[in-house]
């Protein structure tokens, strides 16, 4: 993990990109929140907050998925794959290593960007929305969510990783295929089902569950000779030029 | 007759590890487990008290969320705690559960009394692993005690593609052995099976003194180290930051001796800050090396460690793999370039997806070539054939050139002199006699160029 972070830290691309995405999420909804007043319908003021917190919820799904659909063919790419999985390591050790690397910093990006956002609103917007905003439910839901969704990020973009010859395809694939976890904290804020703590807890064991499913998954297709061969056939097909 | 892979003089089989007594049992299906021991049962009583507690305490919202977190923390440690192979039935065993041993299968279906002739442990271990086919080949496979790499039959098939089919080689400890073929010929996929990234279709192996049978891959693993064309290195770290983290991963704590040892085996100390990204091909190649000296491997598969270096870059890396030699461990050397082969090399095996050969370059010439002695004369002789027709020992000659003649024999220590008297005799002016050399490219190309 260690490694992973330094490489980070060498690559500056990934830190301004790991940045500009939240700064947007959360420039934009605080400017349009700023602009509420406080004799706003505050039915109308629950939803934006809602799309406003779920927009921050875009953060954690998004920011792993690409980094974890580099994890594996970055590593075949830069050929230290092969020598990566001759060592004793075992596949868990390799997921979880890969895995604690994008959302430890994805994780922390999304708490910091909230805490800004939320002490923005306490100093600066109108109070109908600070108190909308300031619920436990929303506290809570960002707290459980933000690490769930990052974790079935990281899953969809490693199983796609590990399957693809293509770091371009695999990074876009990655952010397209973790999209879908959005749709228990979108039925929350949509009001579907009412913000509660309660609903976040469910939501979030719900969340849990899925996040084990993908974890058994992609276990299941980390198989060192298909990461392998997947590889050498694609040296082989451009050796024999077909 | 069948036999024991292993001679009973070579050490035994490290033993597979024991896995502690695991708490919990998880279920052949979905996620449950359940409690298997008095720990995983104490725990099981814990949480079940504190939900109860919890159910009957006055209902909030917060008591929700204690119970919902009650429970998950329970799943989390039991399932932490759970075995690794699923909890089933004996007669639903899963398909990803370990295969029996073969003592295993002696017990369910016996071995017959007369097996049993003899006393000595290791005999009723081979009669019972010759009973049940495991690890087993022809005895006409001779291995050597010294052998540290057994191949047999080993077969290796992507769907209907054959990548190498019946190989079977012996390499000896401390040898360098070079295995040579034309591209597609499988020296990788090799490489890559004999280091556990890829199964075998069919056929034994044991590596290290280790079977390769799927499960025994990691212990496989701490006594090898490979080094493939690209060197491996993460090029955005330092080299001393490369080594750290493939240091930990074979789980060592105080790695910097290790790295410092690795790095002067390489001449490569003074570029330990240095990052990847700044070193010459040739210098990552040697950082590449020093990782793979890093856990004192028993043996070092390269492949193809010199293709794309320059001449002096290729020069340091061969002088590497002759001082790895020299420190008595075993490469497994991969290589297209004949030469580096020749020069470095014990012993070759030559493939093609089959085995072609396999021995020392000097048998192999021996076992291919007839023997030949090169005669240069000033000018032309006015009748070869008279002067070698009839000297006893000579086989066959024939014309190199002006005054160039390639005259085969039966023995060249022999034919010699009489050649040299009979060129004297008729006057001629001999400006060279010597033995004919026939390279490893010439084995080569006889065995697989000529095929291809």
């Amino acid at each position: 993990m260690r490694k992973e972070f330094r490489e980070y830290r060498r690559n500056r691309f990934i830190i301004y990109t790991m940045t500009t995405l939240p700064i947007i999420f959360t420039a934009l909804p605080v400017i349009s929140l700023f602009t509420i007043q406080s004799s706003a319908d505050p039915t109308q003021v629950r939803t934006q907050v809602a799309i406003t917190l779920l927009l921050l919820l875009i953060i954690p799904v998004v920011l792993p998925a690409t980094i974890a659909a580099y994890s594996v063919i970055g590593e075949r790419d830069q050929g230290t794959l092969e020598p990566l999985l001759t060592t004793p390591i075992s596949r868990e050790e390799f997921l979880l290593g890969k895995s604690l690397a994008a959302t430890i910093p994805t994780v922390a990006v999304a708490y910091g960007f909230f805490l800004v956002l939320v002490v923005a609103i306490r100093f600066g917007a109108s109070s109908v929305v600070s108190n909308a905003v300031w619920q436990p439910a929303w506290f809570l839901a960002e707290l459980l969510f933000a690490p769930l969704l990052a974790l079935w990020s990281v899953w969809v973009g490693t199983a796609i990783s590990a399957r693809s010859s293509d770091v371009r395809v695999a990074q876009q694939l990655g952010t397209l295929a973790s999209l879908p976890a959005l749709v228990f904290p979108l039925l929350m804020s949509l009001q579907i089902f009412k913000p509660t703590a309660t609903v976040a807890v469910v939501v979030a064991v719900a969340l849990a569950a899925i996040d084990v499913v993908a974890w058994r998954i992609v276990s299941k297709m980390f198989d060192r000779e298909r990461l392998i061969t997947g590889a050498s056939a694609v040296t082989m097909r451009a050796e024999a030029g077909t | 007759m069948i036999g024991l892979w292993r001679s009973p003089s070579e050490p035994s089989r490290p033993a597979a590890p024991v896995s502690n007594p695991q708490w919990f049992a998880r279920r052949r299906y979905g996620f449950g487990v359940r409690p298997r021991t008095w720990q995983g049962w104490s725990i099981t009583a814990v949480a079940a008290a504190a939900v109860i507690a919890s159910v009957v305490g006055p209902k909030t919202t917060a008591r929700e969320i204690l119970l919902v977190g009650i429970i998950a923390l329970y799943l989390v440690i039991a399932y932490r705690l759970g075995g690794t192979k699923r909890f089933a039935p004996p007669n639903e065993r899963s398909l990803d559960e370990e295969e029996p041993t073969p003592l295993e299968i002696a017990v369910k279906d016996p071995v017959p009394p007369e097996i049993y002739g003899s006393q000595t442990p290791h005999e009723i271990a081979e009669a019972i692993v010759s009973h049940t086919g495991k690890f087993a080949v022809q005895t006409d496979d001779v291995v050597p005690a010294d052998s540290i790499i057994a191949v047999r039959h080993l077969t290796k098939q992507f769907g209907s593609r054959v990548a190498f089919e019946d190989v079977s080689f012996n390499v000896r400890r401390g040898e360098v052995f070079g295995f040579l073929g034309p591209n597609g010929a499988g020296k990788t996929t090799t490489v890559r099976t004999l280091s556990t990234l890829v199964a075998p279709t069919s056929g034994t192996a044991e590596v290290a003194g280790i079977p390769l049978d799927g499960k025994h891959d990691v212990e496989i693993r701490q006594k090898i180290a490979v080094m493939t064309e690209v060197p491996g290195l993460y090029l955005r770290l330092s080299v001393r930051e490369n080594l750290v983290f493939f240091a930990g991963l074979y789980g060592y704590r105080d790695v910097q001796p290790r790295i410092d040892r690795a790095l002067e085996a390489v001449n490569l100390t003074s570029r330990i800050d240095d990052l990847c990204s700044g070193l010459s091909k040739g210098l990552r190649q040697r950082v590449g090396l020093a990782r793979a000296l890093l856990n004192d491997p028993e043996i070092v598969f390269l492949d193809e460690p010199t293709a794309g270096l320059d001449p002096v870059a290729s020069l340091e890396v061969q002088n590497l793999i002759n001082e790895l030699r020299a420190r008595g461990v075993t490469v497994f050397l991969t290589t297209h370039r004949l030469d580096e082969a020749e020069k470095l090399c014990d012993r070759v095996a030559i493939l093609n997806t089959t085995l072609r050969t396999v021995g020392r370059i000097d048998d192999l010439r021996q076992k291919m070539f007839r023997k030949s002695i090169l005669v240069a004369t000033a000018e032309p002789l006015t009748d070869p054939n008279q002067v070698f027709s009839t000297i006893e020992g000579v086989e066959h000659w024939s014309l190199d050139g002006a005054g160039g003649y390639v005259v085969t024999v039966a023995d060249v220590r022999s034919v010699a002199p009489s050649i040299t008297r009979a060129l004297v005799a008729v006057g001629a002016n001999v400006l060279s006699i010597v033995e004919g050399h026939h390279s490893l490219e010439e084995v080569y190309l006889e065995l697989v160029g000529a095929v291809g």
